[in-house]
């Protein structure tokens, strides 16, 4: 089944990654699933390119997981990597990752400290776009449910 | 997992491009990426070795157009081949929507075709996928060269379901966007199914 996300629910996330945001002095506050799809992303992106960003994060967040295991542990909470300017902090929170980039004008404990205070949010915000999701209260509305081989086809004559 | 978001107004899909060592799959990208208009694709990325083997993934996402006012973005992914990165391969194909195998036609990777196609219904079993109800597109590649085994043969050898086989020559584009067009429209045609 696909995720579906409301615009309600987005805009609900898209408010807390801005508090987020605001409270860890960040610079760029990412939502990414699991896989690697990116939720939302809030802050001065610029030509930060978030779409590579939340498939690394998520490779990342998987490849240490993979190695969690070989050491008998369930996963790593958390990920980070300090360089010279800028920095990355990377929560796992269920099934979504919350990534936090932020230079010199924050640091490592302040990100560490606000992003798990918003974690609960957040994780309550992804389980209503699961339940959003979920058979029951998704199929009615789906907008692709009537879609015909003529408009799938259409997108390969653009190309 | 397809991802649909009603406030930007986009689809996103994940496409696994699988198949054994050297058999083309990051030349697939790669061709992709070079003959796409540049406003439709984002960055490839490629996580390789020294020597140019993927050593965990490559990445490109692509927009295709606009399907009922949402723009359809799909996000390719390459796996490792070589057998020692089972690890890393498996990891890549947690939430894929579609797979292309991309089969090495010589007739000395034959042994390797069959054991990566092998791994790759294990794999997708251990994330909860089956490989006969996932959409799914075998290509038989590097049909240029010499020493290959007919098309006729390799298909009666590896196709599993009737799932679409492309003939392609990846390094030159041949078949490659049939193979993409082939596995998107089924990617497509699930959603709207579900």
């Amino acid at each position: 089944m696909p995720i579906l996300i409301r615009e309600q629910r987005y805009h609900h996330i898209k408010a807390l990654l801005a508090r987020l945001r605001l409270d860890a002095s960040a610079r760029v506050v990412v939502l990414v699933e699991k896989d690697g799809q990116q939720i939302a992303a809030h802050g001065e992106v610029g030509a930060l390119d978030t779409t590579s960003l939340a498939s690394l994060v998520a490779g990342n967040v998987a490849a240490t997981g993979g190695m969690a295991k070989l050491i008998g542990e369930k996963e790593f909470p958390t990920l980070s990597h300090e360089g010279d300017k800028e920095s990355i902090h990377i929560s796992v929170i269920g099934r979504v990752l919350l990534v936090v980039v932020f230079d010199q004008r924050s640091s490592l404990g302040l990100v560490k400290l606000r992003s798990k205070q918003v974690s609960q949010e957040l994780a309550e915000a992804f389980a209503q776009i699961e339940r959003d999701s979920e058979p029951a209260g998704a199929v009615s509305s789906l907008p692709f449910s009537e879609i015909t081989d003529e408009e799938i086809d259409s997108l390969f004559v653009q190309n | 997992m397809t991802f649909i978001n009603y406030a930007s107004r986009e689809i996103n899909c994940k496409i696994v491009y699988y198949g054994p060592g050297l058999c083309g799959k990051t030349t697939n990208l790669q061709h992709i990426y070079d003959a796409t208009a540049p406003q439709a694709k984002g960055k490839l990325i490629s996580l390789a070795t020294d020597t140019d083997r993927t050593l965990f993934f490559d990445f490109m996402p692509l927009e295709l157009g606009t399907v009922r006012g949402f723009k359809t973005r799909f996000h390719l992914y390459t796996v490792p081949g070589q057998v020692f990165y089972e690890a890393s391969r498996k990891l890549i194909l947690k939430g894929v929507d579609g797979v292309v195998f991309v089969a090495d036609s010589q007739e000395e990777r034959m042994d390797a075709n069959y054991e990566s196609l092998y791994n790759l219904e294990e794999n997708l079993k251990a994330h909860g996928y089956d490989l006969m109800k996932i959409p799914y597109v075998l290509q038989l590649n590097k049909r240029d060269l010499p020493n290959i085994i007919p098309a006729p043969d390799l298909t009666a050898e590896l196709q599993k379901k009737g799932e679409p086989v492309v003939e392609a020559v990846a390094s030159t584009g041949v078949g490659v966007f049939d193979t993409l067009k082939a596995v998107a429209k089924q990617v497509l045609t699930e959603l709207r199914k579900s």
